[in-house]
């Protein structure tokens, strides 16, 4: 059989894929956003939310980050000793956590340099403003958002034991 | 019915009023339709989107928005234009749309004029597109439309000759100029002695039916032969300066003139007006013709935007080779053997 013109060929495409969309079971791969909603996939890079418990403002994602957009405020405070009759711990009490999103990249520096697993990505992509310096989030905001990071999934079968949790 | 309609006499004048009044409702009508069902819809689809959705039901009044949004944009010539020119060039290119339906017949009885030599005039018309378009370039002061617009010289008058060419093979086989006769000899015409289904030009005229859709997506400088008004090349080409309702003039031309070819293709190669079943002398032809004839068009039409949305674009050199070492001589080939068949058979 002689092989098709790669001209008539590309005519096939265009019109097999009309068909398609127009197809009740087939659809268009773009979806009407306002009016439905794009599911983005679960390690979608929407927003970092933050687990405020986690952090201890050692101030590594603030440094790390290339477009400084992070603000950590802290101070030392003394918690009660681990074991009874122990000395009281000295630990940073966190004041302030802010990202600016007006700022940010979604690099994800933030998230991988974290030590205490304080900082995630969240799919969660709506959160445009009218004023752009509205785009500044809090720590209260960026703790919301942490009820939409899914959960890990397993890198490959057998891998489940080394699993990271979210921390809920 | 239509009998008695046809029957009143008009006087010259009052045809005449009638005439321009159908031209100016129905050619901006084709063009809003072609753009709407190909540009904005067809397009989509092939590129598995849904196209305009809120304006109007189904997004189909999206154009009709755009439009008017032209119309309130503010109209800007440049310091350096030449104003006269620079303002004169969308009414040529329109113009020579406009001038191009006279000769479209839309049924026995529905023409705007039965000119004897109508597909030598709309080919005449045709290439005065142009001067619009050579205007546009020249006037607007700025490297990048005169860049467009003598590439779009050199692009039509490279494209005339196959188009041209290829109607000529046409007009051998009915022996007659014009379109009405055109389409009575593909009505009258029969296939091995079967006549029910006439004998459409394409059949015989397969090759010069390529051509022809060859040369009229060069002519509407259309993908795969946008050159003239490459965005990516020359920023939109001679209409780079253009704003406003100067610039829907230039749409607006695009699309009427894709129709206008559409309806010449349709005419030449696929019978026009008359449909197999219909008696052309009839009054019923008068109101079927109209329909038959869109629905002719819109297949033209698909086939011209199909390859539109398909194609990428040819490199300028390219392109001149395609049209002066194929299609010139591949049409040329084409006139001499249907001069040599018509002779001998």
């Amino acid at each position: 059989m002689p092989k098709v013109p790669g001209m008539v060929k590309g005519l096939g495409v265009t019109f097999r894929t009309m068909v398609e969309t127009l197809k009740p079971s087939g659809g268009p791969a773009t979806v009407q956003y306002p009016h439905e909603k794009e599911e983005p996939s679960p390690r979608a890079r929407g927003v970092i939310a933050l687990h405020e418990e986690n952090c201890t403002a050692c101030m590594l994602c603030s440094r790390e980050c290339p477009d400084w957009c992070i603000y950590i405020e802290a101070h030392k405070t003394l918690a009660p000793p681990r074991r009874a009759g122990g000395k009281p711990r000295q630990v940073n009490q966190l004041d302030r956590f802010a990202i600016d999103y007006s700022l940010c990249m979604y690099c994800g520096i933030c998230v991988e340099v974290c030590p205490f697993e304080a900082l995630f990505w969240s799919p969660e992509y709506e959160f445009s403003e009218v004023s752009i310096a509205d785009l500044l989030h809090e720590k209260e905001r960026l703790g919301e958002w942490m009820e939409t990071v899914p959960d890990f999934e397993a890198y490959e079968a057998g891998s489940e034991a080394k699993g990271k949790k979210v921390p809920r | 019915m239509s009998g008695l309609i046809f029957a009143i006499e008009l006087a010259y004048w009052q045809q005449t009023l009638i005439k321009v009044l159908v031209a100016a409702v129905l050619i901006p009508t084709t063009a809003l339709i072609l753009g709407i069902v190909f540009l904005f819809k067809m397009m989509s689809w092939m590129q598995s989107r849904m196209g305009p959705q809120e304006a109007g039901p189904r997004g189909l009044l999206q154009l009709a928005a755009d439009g008017l949004k032209f119309l309130q944009k503010e109209d800007i010539i440049p310091d350096r234009a030449d104003r006269f020119v620079f303002k004169a060039a969308p009414v040529v290119v329109l113009a020579s749309t406009f001038l191009t339906y006279v000769i479209l017949p839309a049924g026995p009885d529905l023409v705007i004029e039965n000119l004897p030599t109508g597909i030598f005039f709309a080919m005449a018309v045709s290439s005065l597109s142009v001067v619009g378009v050579l205007m546009a370039g020249w006037a607007s002061s700025n490297k990048y439309a005169l860049m467009g617009g003598l590439r779009a010289g050199g692009q039509l008058i490279a494209y005339e000759l196959p188009l041209i060419l290829a109607v000529m093979g046409v007009v051998i086989q009915a022996g007659s100029l014009s379109m009405q006769d055109i389409v009575w000899a593909q009505a009258d015409g029969s296939m091995f002695g079967f006549g029910g289904l006439g004998l459409p030009f394409v059949i015989t005229q397969v090759l010069a039916f390529f051509i022809f859709m060859a040369a009229i997506q060069a002519e509407l400088t259309q993908p795969p032969f946008d050159m003239p008004v490459a965005e990516s090349e020359v920023v939109g080409g001679f209409h780079v300066e253009y704003t406003g309702f100067r610039f829907l003039f230039f749409f607006l031309g695009e699309f009427a003139t894709a129709f206008a070819f559409a309806a010449i293709a349709a005419t030449l190669f696929l019978g026009g007006w008359w449909v197999p079943g219909v008696d052309p002398n009839s009054a019923l032809a008068n109101v079927v013709g109209p329909i038959a004839l869109f629905v002719k068009i819109m297949v033209v039409a698909f086939l011209i935007f199909w390859f539109r949305f398909t194609y990428p674009r040819f490199r300028e050199d390219q392109l001149q080779r395609f049209a002066w070492k194929y299609l010139i001589p591949l049409a040329l080939a084409n006139i001499t053997i249907t001069g040599i068949l018509v002779v001998v058979l």
